[in-house]
Order: structure tokens, then C-alpha cells, then sequence
């Protein structure tokens, strides 16, 4: 497969929303890393140069001309090495510090969500230009929510019927017949 | 930072007829409520002439009924002893308050105290400078649900400035009275902490009660909000809608049948955390156990509530029914002899703990909901599992004492309230 964006062959391939729509990405390395998919440091080269090859020949490593300090929040100057240490952020505006590298810890947290979707502060709400973008962000939600009920709802459907509970069994076919009957509705407007 | 709104902005600590309480004759009239620090420190002994003679007295006791949650029995009270809703916010501009230093930490706390006073959030709110109050003034907010264990403690800064002890960094709690629904913790992990806490399965009053006082808050107070992430937080963990719904659940059946092990696996399926009576890392001692969301991202609220309300805790009730409902049918004498084997064991103890009393007192309720001691309310155990606590013990008694003087106040007090 190619690059998205230049004719190199992709190595990384990611999923990312854009303009409240979820789109599948695939970037050869340094395209990744222009769009931010991919920290520097990480590539397959630097891992064979480094550690690999050391190994097979013998090889000392070269030092890096100058080593990475740990990203650092300009409003607060607390480091992202301090809040892996900490657990806690130091102020609000070490979110967009350290955007990038929050980004797959708060999928990991929060069921693969990176958008707010719920209220908003009354100030911004009246304003609202980023309505539509929070609707449609709304939708997506509501889908992936349907998607992991459904896959719940079999699998405690499965333990019922293994454990011979049919009362609760027969309750929770209901539940997911209900479920795929409103996914359907829903779907085919 | 933004802060509207008139009010006086000196740095005493704040009374309780400041905060829009009025003390009638100069009596606190809420027996037993916690007081300010200053206040409370030599005060006059508020539960009624207790004398610590007799510790069971039922005037002492009843000065702290007052907090709905514990005077209502609400829906599916036989399973369900509260729900509560908890908004997580910040200042904008602000420093989180582990990294602030003490005049960061007085200046965010004196911002929210002038407009959380002056924003009308409740008819009465009583304000507490919990580094001004006495330990067990700050253990007894603990054990009513009010503050978390982390607020009473403190936490010191995690870097710069001179270290000041963690039990002395400025923080409060602000508490509606006398139905202790509403409580706003200043400057915990996050600057703003406020949770509804209600009787029974009400979820949905507790999100709409929460969401108009945050509304009234925010009418002041600058948030730190963004379009992608919500309400910022100091933990990544509650970014976004910053909220936390759980409810309470008594499940002594599911526990005797073995079947809470599967209700955990399938919480955590579901991304729910299944937590003890004290949240965070506390056991679930007296088979009470808290259900809430984990996911603060990418869900909005009302999907929050609308899982749990309307589908994943009547689930819960009704299994934990269907249990009782084996065991009393199945099992009737062995289970009755479990019930008053606790009864017996809490109305003739001389010497009892809290964990064991809890443990019995779970029975006892068990028993009480199923109608096989109806001479008993479900109020009186629920209002038990708070007595037999450290703090509200002592309090009821009206002295400090340690924990075997406790063990036989605790045994006394127990015995005279379920004998009445």
C-alpha cells in the first residue's frame, strides 16, 4: 500500500478523526511523523542501529549528538517525565503541551474516545460554531456505544444459556432483538 | 480569571452565619453536624447533654439524621442506599492544585469560596476550612460521604516552595444543610469537586441537580474547557465530562451465593469500577459495594445515566432479588439463622469493631428487607453502618477515646439502639 501522501510504501497505518468523521490514515515513517502518528525515535532504523546490530556485531551504538529532554508545558514548565511520575498533570495547558503523547493514554482510559462529547459550558454553548462538529461526534458515539452493547449483550446471552438461566436468557434475546430493530431504525434514516 | 459577583474578600476563616447559616440562640441547631475547626475546638458539646454515661441515649442519635440520603428510603431501597453524581472541574489560568504552591492554593480556594457563597447554590450551606478543623471533625465528613479520604488528609505539594504540612494546605467543603445533598470540595485532586448524593436508585435527579449548580458555578467561575476535551482535569482519567455517577448497593445475597464475582467481571466488561463502602481502595465491608463509570470521554452524560439507571443497576437489583429470593425459599432456615445469629451477636456483644459490626449489621438488614425482623426499620441499619464508624462513635459518645474504649462504647450503643 501506498503513502497517503507522497508514492512511499506506508508502514503505519492509524485511524484518526477529522472533522468530526473518523478516517483511516496510512503513512510511510516520515509522513507519520510530519502528522504527528508517529513519535521520532521510534523507527524500525533507529531500533536496528541501536540495539539489534550492537548486539549481532559488536558494535557500539553512536551517541546522539544531543539527548531529547523530556517535553515540557511553557505555561507551567512541568514535564511530561513528571506526570508519567506523578499520574497528574501540572495545569490546564499541559494538555495541548503534550497533545501528542497524551492522545493514545486517553484512548487506553476512555473506551478509544480522544473527542468530548457532552455538556458544554454555557459561555461556549451560545457561541457554538463547533455545534455541528459536536453533533456529528454525538452520532459516531451513539454507534460505537450500539456496536459494544450488541457485542456485550451476546456474550452474557452465551453465559446465560451455558449456565442453563433461560429466564435470563430469554430476557436478554428481547434486549437484543430490541437493540438491532433500533440499530436498524436508526441506520436506515 | 474571571470572577463576578460581590462579596467580601477577606481572608478569615469563614463562620457558619457568614456562610448563610443563621444559629438560632447561638446554638449550632443541627446536632452532631460538623462544624468549622475554630468552632468546634472547645466548643460547647452539641449532641444534646450527652454525657458519655450512656451511650445510647437516643437523643444523640437522632441529631444525626438529618442528611437525606439517610432519612428517605428512596427507590429499590432494599438493594440501593444512594446515588451520587460528582462534576469534576478547574479554574482556568490555575495551576492543578498538587503542583500549586499554599498562596496559589489560598488564592484558587478564596476565588471559589467568594463565589460558591454568593452563587445562592442551596436555601442553607455550611463552609468548612477543613486545615483550620480537628481531625475527627474532617473524619466525620469522611464517614457521612461528604469529603473523600484524601481531602482530610491533605496532600502537600509535589514540587517547589517551602513544604507545608499536608493536613495544614488550604481546602474546604462547602455542604448544603440540613440535607447534606449538595457538598463541594475546594481544591481536592481538582479545584472544584461537587457531588449530589441522594436516598435510593436517582441518578437522574442527582445529574440534573448537579448540572444546574454547576451551571450557577460556572456563571462566576472561569472553567478550563476545551471543544476536543471537555472540562480539563488534573487526572487524564476524568477528562472530558469530569463526571462519576455510582450508586450504593447492598448485595448480601449475591455475596452468600458467590454470584458478586460474576456482577464484578461484567462491571468491568462494561468499564464499570466496582469499589467498597469508602470508594477508592476500600473493602466492600458489610457486602456494600459502589458501581460507577470509568469513561469520561467521548460519552455524553445522559449515556452515562442511561446505562446505568435504566439498564446495567436494575440488572444488579435484580439479581441480588432473585438471590434473596433462592436463598428464602431454598435455604430459609439456614439463612435465618445466619440473620439472628447477627442480631443475637449485635444486641448482646460487650466489645465490638467497626468491620465486624458492619459485617453483622449486613445480615441484619438482609434480614429486615426479606421481613423477618420487622420490629426494625431499614433507616435504623442503614443509620447503624454510619454510627458504628470511629468519628461519628465518638461524637455521639462526646469524647476522644481509643480503640478498645471504642470497642465497648461501640457494643453499648448498638445494643441500646436495636433493643428500644
Amino acid at each position: 500500500m501506498k503513502c497517503d501522501t507522497c508514492d512511499k510504501e506506508a508502514t503505519v497505518h492509524d485511524t484518526v478523526l477529522r472533522d468530526g468523521a473518523w478516517v483511516e490514515v496510512h503513512c510511510c515513517e516520515a509522513c507519520a511523523v510530519n502528522q504527528g502518528l508517529a513519535g521520532p525515535g521510534h523507527s524500525l532504523n533507529e531500533l536496528l542501529t541501536n540495539f539489534v546490530l550492537p548486539q549481532i556485531t559488536g558494535e557500539k551504538p553512536k551517541p546522539k549528538a544531543t539527548k531529547a529532554r523530556s517535553p515540557t508545558c511553557t505555561a507551567c514548565g512541568f514535564t511530561f517525565e513528571q506526570f508519567r511520575q506523578a499520574g497528574l498533570l501540572g495545569c490546564p495547558e499541559c494538555y495541548a503541551a503534550f497533545e501528542t503523547l497524551l492522545l493514545p493514554l486517553l484512548e487506553r482510559a476512555h473506551e478509544g474516545a480522544a473527542q468530548h462529547i457532552g455538556k458544554v459550558p454555557r459561555r461556549l454553548a451560545e457561541s457554538g460554531p463547533a455545534k455541528s462538529e459536536l453533533e456529528s461526534a454525538r452520532i459516531l458515539a451513539a454507534r460505537r456505544e450500539q456496536v459494544e452493547r450488541e457485542r456485550l449483550l451476546r456474550r452474557q446471552l452465551e453465559d446465560a444459556v451455558k449456565s442453563e438461566q433461560y429466564e435470563l436468557a430469554a430476557r436478554l434475546r428481547d434486549q437484543l432483538q430490541q437493540l438491532l430493530q433500533a440499530s436498524a431504525a436508526s441506520r436506515s434514516h | 480569571m474571571t470572577q463576578r459577583g460581590e462579596h467580601p474578600k477577606d481572608k478569615r476563616p469563614l463562620r457558619k452565619d457568614e456562610a448563610g447559616e443563621t444559629p438560632r440562640g447561638g446554638k449550632p441547631e443541627k446536632p452532631g453536624s460538623p462544624r468549622n475547626g475554630k468552632e468546634a475546638a472547645g466548643g460547647p458539646d452539641t449532641n444534646g447533654g450527652s454525657s458519655g454515661g450512656d451511650p445510647g441515649s437516643g437523643g444523640n442519635f437522632n441529631g444525626f439524621a438529618t442528611a437525606e440520603w439517610l432519612t428517605n428510603a428512596g427507590d429499590a431501597s432494599d438493594v440501593v442506599l444512594s446515588s451520587r453524581v460528582r462534576l469534576a472541574r478547574n479554574l482556568s489560568g490555575h495551576t492543578f492544585v498538587h503542583r500549586a504552591s499554599k498562596e496559589d492554593r489560598e488564592r484558587a480556594l478564596q476565588i471559589c469560596r467568594d463565589w460558591i457563597l454568593a452563587a445562592n447554590v442551596c436555601d442553607r450551606i455550611m463552609w468548612v476550612d477543613l486545615h483550620e478543623s480537628p481531625a475527627i471533625e474532617r473524619n466525620l465528613l469522611v464517614e457521612r460521604h461528604l469529603i473523600s479520604k484524601q481531602h482530610a488528609k491533605g496532600k502537600a505539594a509535589t514540587s517547589g516552595g517551602v513544604a507545608t504540612p499536608a493536613a495544614e494546605e488550604p481546602r474546604a467543603v462547602a455542604v448544603s444543610i440540613p440535607d447534606e445533598r449538595l457538598s463541594i470540595m475546594v481544591n481536592e485532586e481538582d479545584h472544584i469537586r461537587m457531588q449530589m448524593l441522594r436516598a435510593g436508585l436517582s441518578l437522574s435527579d442527582c445529574w440534573r441537580d448537579a448540572s444546574a449548580i454547576d451551571d450557577k458555578l460556572e456563571a462566576g467561575l472561569d472553567y478550563a474547557f476545551t471543544k476536543k476535551l471537555g472540562y480539563l482535569t488534573a487526572c487524564p482519567t476524568n477528562v472530558g465530562t469530569g463526571m462519576r455517577m455510582s450508586v450504593m448497593l447492598h448485595l448480601p445475597a449475591l455475596k452468600v451465593t458467590g454470584e458478586i464475582e460474576k456482577v464484578k467481571r461484567a462491571a468491568t466488561d462494561m468499564n464499570l469500577a466496582v469499589r467498597g463502602f469508602y470508594g477508592e481502595g476500600s473493602d466492600a465491608v458489610g457486602d456494600l459495594y459502589q458501581i460507577s463509570n470509568q469513561t469520561t470521554l467521548g460519552k455524553p452524560e445522559g449515556a452515562v445515566l442511561a446505562d446505568l439507571q435504566d439498564s446495567i443497576i436494575p440488572e444488579v437489583i435484580q439479581y441480588e432479588r432473585h438471590a434473596r429470593n433462592t436463598l428464602l425459599s431454598k435455604r430459609r432456615s439456614a439463612l435465618e439463622d445466619q440473620v439472628f445469629r447477627a442480631l443475637g451477636a449485635l444486641t448482646h456483644a460487650r466489645l465490638i469493631a467497626a468491620d465486624e459490626s458492619m459485617q453483622l449489621l449486613s445480615l441484619v438488614r438482609l434480614g429486615v428487607v426479606l421481613g423477618l425482623i420487622p420490629e426494625l426499620s431499614v433507616q435504623t441499619v442503614n443509620m447503624l453502618f454510619l454510627m458504628v464508624q470511629p468519628a461519628h462513635l465518638q461524637r455521639v459518645l462526646g469524647k476522644e477515646m481509643d480503640q478498645e474504649h471504642r470497642r465497648i462504647g461501640r457494643a453499648a450503643m448498638i445494643r441500646a439502639r436495636l433493643t428500644k
